[in-house]
């Protein structure tokens, strides 16, 4: 099956809305490669980071909706400090896991977390889980 | 009047590349005077420093020395080498530049260029035409000492022009110390002169050929592939040096750190081009062609190696490039890897290279022997204040700025003066000589139209 | 020298052993600590969509607090994720007039961006001096061969946050140094831990961790210290479950900077938080001889 590229598959809405969100102007990748060879999650991604922005520039958003990838950055910021198009690939994540949230719900369940690791892992493990997972 | 016209037929070229000498040669032929400048000791640029030259595996030297050669001994070139210009004033047809020759500390109208010193010098240290490689060196109690290639009292190179030598004050241990002093004991005729002073020289002449050349980014910008500190991580030109059969290691091929034989090497391209964000956003057009030729000539003197080169996209627009760069991957099997190195950091001996293939999505690593880098070219030391002295322009990033990219890119915004070589931007051996040749041909046709007897316009 | 102090939530609970250390630590070199009367979580992490003013309301509302109550105008924090947060607020509400307003008019104050967030380690190299630290040194941690290990929000992105080399950083180790150990230099030393990953993904902070653990006893660390607690938290922790799955992994205990810098001003280590140690610190301490704690002996 061939995927179809068109004016209007490339410019649909969901590309949009990721741009808007992330404030990231996609067709400056030019696929490098360097986000994903310094990911420290990238031998867990389903996805490389760098094909993240690939599939979105081939309008293919719906891809990376399902992938594992998006919910397995750490936001590190390796991958914008050494983009040498100063894109900042941890927004673009950000942008998809929020596309999804909207549309699902938090991908984080709260209630799974025992009182017992409540008080035992430091406060900003969850906080940082809550802000990024949960809408 | 007489004045005007006795120098407005001379023309100085400054920096004696490539380009610079085809420029020199191309005017002196036709029997015009060549003022020659260039801050090293002696003529050839980058050219001289690399092993083979692509896409024809050329030996650098054999196609250079002839030139070199021609240009050391032509009745119409003076030749000032180990030289940079202090001022430029006046105008098109008359203008006046005072140099200054930098102390070699050898008396070089009495030199015989026999090399009796610099065999005898004690003193080993990094040589900036080797790009300061520290080559180990087992001592006789079995520890590993790092020394440099070159003496404190060096020539350039064997096939030097001139021939001699000059003492580097930063090491050299009289300097330093108070002693030593035995180049001046084996010298047979008395040329070493530690009280030598720096000397000036005017010139006037009526055009001015800048071929000013190009430097490397330096890898100290280079944080992530190791900022010039992990051993065994080195730039194209020292590569050069250690393919080359005149270079520290006679063309065998020895990684720095322990002078073992590399079995894995790696090339890592676009380091600090292609990069707006953190450093050059050109592309610096040469690397692809010479990490391929690097890769080849590796590949040449250690067969059972294994060469790869970390890409994003393979540039080979020349004559006879593309089918080059495919022979590197064909006859002699090197790994072209489509990914941009993250990084480099030293484990076990070895140097781990991180990327990821982006054709197959799988992040890959390498225990590499030896990694070399294919930095960003920038416009070579001093371009900046040479522009100043003579009132023109350079860019951002410090090239000269012709006066049309597309239609005039010989010119410059002041007359009389023109542009030649890699200066204005990256270019290959090719460009740059056929721009010596354009910028000799403007100011052929500007000594023609004066005809030695008219003012010039 | 007087600064705000923001602790910070983990180091004002699960931490308060690292905090207990820094107060100590920072009064005993000349640097007085305020902390804030009043102050609220900084979220933790730096909001990345670029709208999402909600997420600044947070850490812009500890910067007001920071100046209208607090004196001076610089506020330090010994956690580097909070550093991270603040740091970045910071320069975001400095340079976006508009968002700057929007967050202004919904914390309800006037914030331009007057107060300076500045590190603590930053502040201890620049202001106060590792030579200072170093003459206030009591029992010097000779011989004590620690990997510094700065995790990410303390360097990237670098143009915000780093006041260190983001490639190649040696704050922590020259501090280290200067009390007296012997820095071990180590490749993975800026790369990431995992961070919040552990809530959701531990499989994956696992081989994180080890990457960078292994790394460093490869280069010669018998310890590692660290300033973000998260970062010592999952470095600490995750050795249980290294070692279940790699056999011959040798534990190393995992200091938080201000401990190591307790015990070599000489001060009284007792609640520094060990007994929270996944992998017990003071074994090691004892054999060096620099225990001088007195709880669990």
């Amino acid at each position: 099956m061939r995927v179809r590229l068109s004016a209007e598959s490339l410019h649909n809405e969901l590309v949009h809305r990721i741009e808007e969100y992330s404030g990231q102007d996609l067709m400056a990748c030019y696929q490098c490669g360097k986000c994903a060879a310094g990911c420290p999650v990238a031998f867990a991604m389903d996805m490389l980071p760098s094909q993240v922005i690939r599939y979105a520039q081939l309008g293919l958003v719906d891809k990376l909706l399902d992938s594992k990838t998006i919910w397995l950055c750490a936001a590190c910021q390796t991958c914008y400090t050494r983009c040498p198009k100063g894109i900042d690939l941890s927004r673009i994540m950000e942008a998809l896991r929020e596309i999804v949230m909207y549309e699902e719900g938090s991908h984080m369940n709260y209630d799974a977390i025992s009182p017992e690791e409540l008080m035992e892992w430091p406060q900003q493990a969850f906080i940082g889980g809550f802000r990024k997972y949960t809408v | 009047m007489t004045e005007a016209s006795d120098n407005s037929n001379r023309v100085l070229v400054v920096g004696a590349g490539i380009a610079g000498m085809q420029a020199a040669l191309d005017i002196a032929n036709s029997g015009y005077e060549v003022v020659l400048v260039d801050r090293w000791p002696s003529i050839g640029g980058h050219m001289h420093q690399l092993s083979e030259t692509f896409p024809t595996l050329d030996c650098a030297q054999c196609i250079l020395t002839p030139r070199t050669v021609d240009v050391g001994r032509h009745e119409n070139i003076k030749l000032r080498v180990y030289s940079e210009i202090e001022e430029i004033s006046g105008e098109m047809g008359d203008f006046w530049v005072r140099i200054r020759r930098k102390p070699a500390y050898v008396n070089w109208d009495v030199c015989t260029a026999c090399g009796a010193c610099t065999e005898k010098c004690p003193t080993v240290i990094p040589v900036e035409f080797d790009r300061d490689l520290e080559l180990a060196k087992t001592m006789r109690s079995g520890k590993v000492r790092y020394a440099g290639t070159g003496k404190a009292i060096y020539t350039l190179s064997p096939q030097a022009v001139p021939k001699k030598p000059v003492i580097d004050i930063d090491y050299c241990t009289y300097f330093q110390k108070g002693a030593c002093r035995l180049c001046e004991k084996v010298c047979p005729v008395g040329a070493i002169d530690y009280e030598q002073e720096p000397a000036w020289f005017e010139e006037r002449v009526g055009a001015i050929i800048l071929a000013t050349g190009y430097e490397l980014y330096p890898l100290e910008n280079l944080g992530e592939y190791g900022g010039g500190r992990v051993p065994d991580v080195i730039d194209a030109l020292a590569m050069e040096r250690l393919l080359s059969a005149s270079g520290p290691t006679s063309g065998i091929m020895r990684r720095p750190s322990d002078g073992q034989e590399p079995k894995e090497v790696v090339w890592i391209q676009c380091a600090g081009s292609r990069d707006p964000e953190l450093a050059m956003p050109y592309c610096s057009k040469i690397c692809c062609m010479y990490s391929a030729k690097q890769a080849m000539l590796y590949k040449h003197k250690v067969h059972d190696g294994q060469a790869y080169v970390f890409y994003i996209d393979i540039r080979s627009a020349g004559k006879r490039y593309e089918e080059f760069v495919q022979r590197a991957m064909e006859e002699d099997r090197v790994l072209y890897v489509r990914g941009k190195v993250s990084k480099v950091f030293r484990e076990n001996g070895k140097v781990m290279v991180w990327a990821v293939d982006t054709l197959t999505g799988l992040p890959v690593e390498v225990a590499a022997d030896l990694v070399v880098i294919s930095p960003a070219m920038i416009p070579s030391e001093g371009t900046r204040q040479m522009a100043e002295l003579l009132g023109l322009r350079v860019d951002e990033f410090g090239w000269w700025v012709e006066t049309d990219g597309n239609l005039a890119p010989l010119e410059t915004g002041r007359p009389g003066v023109f542009l030649a070589g890699a200066g204005t931007g990256p270019k290959d051996i090719p460009e740059a000589v056929s721009q010596g040749s354009g910028a000799a041909g403007k100011v052929l046709s500007l000594f023609s139209r004066w005809g030695g007897v008219e003012t010039p316009d | 020298m007087k600064v705000s102090y923001f602790p910070g939530c983990t180091l004002n609970t699960t931490g308060k052993g690292f905090d207990n250390a820094v107060r100590a630590a920072a009064a005993a070199v000349g640097l007085e600590l305020v902390e804030l009367p009043e102050w609220n979580c900084c979220g933790a992490t730096f909001p990345l969509i670029v709208d999402n003013m909600l997420e600044l309301a947070a850490p812009a509302h500890v910067l007001v607090a920071v100046r209208d109550e607090c004196e001076g105008s610089i506020v330090t924090t010994a956690c580097t994720t909070c550093y991270n947060v603040l740091k970045r607020t910071n320069v975001f509400m400095r340079g976006h007039e508009e968002e700057r307003e929007r967050i202004n008019a919904f914390i309800e104050a006037e914030y331009d961006g007057e107060v300076e967030v500045k590190d603590i380690v930053h502040l201890l190299r620049d202001d106060v001096g590792f030579d200072a630290v170093q003459q206030k040194v009591q029992e010097p941690l000779q011989g004590l061969k620690v990997a510094s290990y700065y995790g990410c929000m303390v360097l990237r992105p670098p143009d915000e946050v780093a006041y260190d080399d983001p490639d190649h950083p040696q704050s922590l180790d020259d501090l280290m140094a200067a009390l007296g150990a012997t820095p071990v230099d180590f490749p993975h030393k800026n790369e990431c831990c995992g961070a919040y990953l552990a809530v959701k993904a531990p499989d994956v902070t696992r081989e994180m961790v080890y990457t960078i653990l292994r790394s460093a006893q490869a280069a010669g660390a018998e310890a590692i210290v660290t300033n973000c607690p998260l970062c010592q938290f999952n470095l600490d922790k995750q050795q249980a479950e290294i070692r279940k799955s790699r056999a011959g992994y040798q534990s190393v205990p995992v200091f938080y900077f201000s401990q190591l810098m307790g015990l070599a001003l000489g001060l009284d280590a007792s609640d520094y938080g060990w007994e929270r140690h996944y992998i017990d610190a003071r074994p090691l301490l004892r054999d060096k001889g620099f225990w001088n704690g007195t709880a669990d002996d």
